[in-house]
């Protein structure tokens, strides 16, 4: 078993791509659900609305990419609104069903044969992404060092993701520290209390979603342009619960914790993997027990395993604060 | 506390006696007409299913007053306030509040004109810091603005004076020193005092306390009794829902009284308790001692009492229904 190896993947993990996807995909989250306390189980429609307005609008329609993000964006509202109005009314669970509902609803949608003239189908489209790279300002070669060594295209689009995930970061926390954010915030704990104090909650949380989801969609711009390729299946509801493991990981209502989830995350799923794989190389799981093919399934039951410690030995997650989940009783 | 209740004193005679003279005059029946009124009610009518849980056909609270609303079970008190500040929406009916139509406006916009409202089950934001909390009482705030929340320049100096008016609020209400706690770390008599420190953040007129003793140590009692006189004189008009009747008859200026939805009885406290109608209301009818009486008091205080405590249950349980 090489170590060295695993290790060295474990900590490319890190900072890959699929950290950065899911960190943005819960820095969404975490103002929908951390701050504001709304249930939005449908990310993945959101990060699958950003993936596909780029994809559909270059592959299909021939625009240039900045039009796709344009109307990755302009559609991600739509939905956030077509979500909220008739749901933010009433009481929080509604918005739980209808996100969930709408999210198998897209995804069904973007892999439909009725469809598929513009969303590729059950394909998924590619062929979308070099408006983007053809802006990478390096050169060919291989920059960065040791486990974090990369290519000029998976650099570009790391440094992209990166410099995205920074931006949110720093605007959630600008946000968040206002009054704005403790009116959020006060709605999470009680909404009629707010009401009652002049606040209009309702535009309140419409506020929220949007801004929640147009954050997701800049995830879908990641996934889409770092893949190179979109692919319906890919925005099936396990992405949103992964984007609720990694926020509930990291910590809800902390600016970081959904940054620091999705590393924790990913690294966990690597570290897993190459362990599990090289344990079974070098003969020390039976076959009977674990074959190589079903270390992908057992990797996540291990991340179940852990998700379970956590909320046995640290509920509030790695940043939260203990004192404040202890006062759940009115 | 209980120097807040007697410090005072000298200033506290004034407006309660202004309001004493203005409501002397005032016939003692349901639907009397005020010199001033603040809330006219008129015909307001809220039905669940085949239930009509209010229907008064006109009541008018005086400005600058304590008004007691009292009644026994199901009496549709709780539903009433509701109504009267947005939380509910009538199937008829008119009210205003200072001359302005205020039927069927939004909850948020009744709070911004003025009149705010404290619940029954409090409802301190526990996650919050009770400074927090009061700040999130305040008006008018430019941060609260999403476009204008990410620059702290636009709101800091704002930000700095209503922490300033919160701290000097929680001083009043003996908080001052949990500023920085979390809110759900207080006991429940101090998340009732959180909750009217934290109404009187945005200068109310009408402050509608909706059983300000329910679940309160006797021990704060006297307290939070001192801070809803402080109010009247204040200037503030004050509108409460009580089930204690000795509170009722201690600080009450005037006292409404429900039952079966509509309004039964008006009156100062002690005619209204003498009252057969009010007496008929809670004890069924069949009783021929006043309320007032002094040797039978203390026996029907405990049947009253037995009485009010089932029905807070059930108006709890009601709550739950009607407001989830």
């Amino acid at each position: 078993m090489d170590i060295g190896s695993i290790l060295s993947n474990a900590l490319a993990a890190a900072i890959g791509l699929d950290t950065i996807i899911y960190a943005l995909a819960a820095l969404g989250l975490n103002i929908q659900f951390g701050y504001a306390g709304l249930l939005n189980f449908g990310q993945a429609a959101f990060v699958a609305i950003g993936s596909y307005g780029i994809a559909s609008m270059v592959t299909i329609a021939g625009l240039p990419f900045g039009v796709g993000i344009l109307v990755g964006l302009l559609a991600s509202v739509l939905f956030a609104l077509l979500l909220g109005i008739p749901t933010l009314r009433l009481r929080a669970d509604y918005l739980a069903i209808a996100t969930i509902a709408a999210s198998e609803v897209v995804r069904l949608l973007a892999r439909s044969n009725s469809l598929g003239a513009y969303t590729g189908g059950s394909n998924g489209l590619t062929g979308f992404a070099d408006g983007f790279y053809d802006l990478n300002p390096f050169p060919a070669g291989t920059y960065g060092f040791g486990p974090f060594e990369n290519n000029a295209r998976t650099t570009w689009i790391l440094l992209v993701g990166w410099v995205l995930v920074a931006l949110v970061a720093l605007a959630t926390w600008a946000i968040m520290r206002s009054p704005w954010g403790r009116v959020l915030k006060g709605i999470r704990e009680d909404e009629d209390a707010v009401r009652a104090l002049g606040k209009n909650v309702y535009a309140y949380k419409m506020q929220a979603l949007v801004l929640g989801g147009l954050v997701g969609t800049l995830a879908g711009f990641v996934f889409s342009l770092g893949r190179a390729a979109v692919q319906p299946d890919n925005y099936a509801t396990a992405f949103t619960f992964f984007t609720y493991t990694v926020l509930l990981l990291g910590g809800a209502a902390r600016v970081l914790g959904p940054v620091v989830g999705a590393a924790i995350f990913w690294v966990v799923l690597s570290l897993t993997d190459g362990l599990l794989r090289g344990a079974i190389a070098a003969g020390w799981v039976p076959d009977g027990l674990m074959t190589t093919t079903q270390v992908g399934q057992v990797r996540f039951m291990l991340v179940g395993l852990a998700l379970m410690l956590l909320m046995i030995y640290r509920p509030q997650g790695i940043f939260g604060d203990r004192r404040e989940l202890a006062l759940d009783g009115r | 506390m209980a120097g807040d209740t007697h410090a005072p004193a000298a200033a506290e005679g004034t407006r309660k006696q202004a309001a004493t003279r203005a409501l002397a005059d005032v016939p003692r029946v349901p639907g009397a007409k005020k010199p001033d009124p603040v809330i006219v009610a008129d015909g307001v009518v809220r039905r669940f299913g085949g239930l009509t849980a209010v229907s008064v056909e006109h009541v008018e609270i005086q400005r600058g007053a304590i008004t007691a609303l009292i009644g026994p079970n199901g009496a549709g008190k709780t539903t009433f306030f509701n109504l009267l500040t947005g939380f509910d929406r009538p199937d008829e009916g008119q009210w205003s509040f200072d001359g302005t139509d205020l039927a069927r406006v939004p909850a948020h916009k009744v709070a911004r004109r003025g009149m705010v409202r404290t619940f029954q089950l409090t409802k301190a934001l526990s996650r919050l810091t009770v400074l927090q909390n009061m700040l999130l009482g305040a008006s008018g705030q430019k941060g609260e603005s999403l476009l204008r929340a990410a620059f702290a320049g636009i709101w800091r100096s704002q930000e700095k004076a209503n922490t300033e008016r919160a701290m000097e609020l929680l001083g009043r209400f003996k908080l001052d020193a949990k500023a920085s706690d979390f809110a759900g770390s207080l006991s429940g008599g101090q998340r009732k005092l959180l909750e009217m420190a934290r109404a009187l953040m945005s200068d109310p007129q009408v402050v509608m306390l909706d059983e300000p003793m329910a679940g309160v140590n006797p021990a704060l009692t006297q307290s939070l009794l001192g801070h809803v006189k402080d109010l009247r004189e204040q200037g503030m008009t004050v509108l409460f829902v009580e089930h204690d009747m000795d509170m009722v008859r201690d600080i009450s200026d005037w006292v409404v009284v429900m039952a079966q939805g509509k309004v039964v009885a008006e009156g100062p406290p002690d005619s209204v308790m003498a009252d057969p109608a009010v007496i008929e209301a809670y004890l069924g009818g069949h009783h021929d001692v006043s309320l007032s009486d002094d040797t039978a008091a203390a026996e029907l205080e405990r049947t009253v009492e037995a009485e009010v405590e089932a029905e807070i249950a059930a108006d709890e349980h009601e709550k739950g229904r009607h407001q989830s």
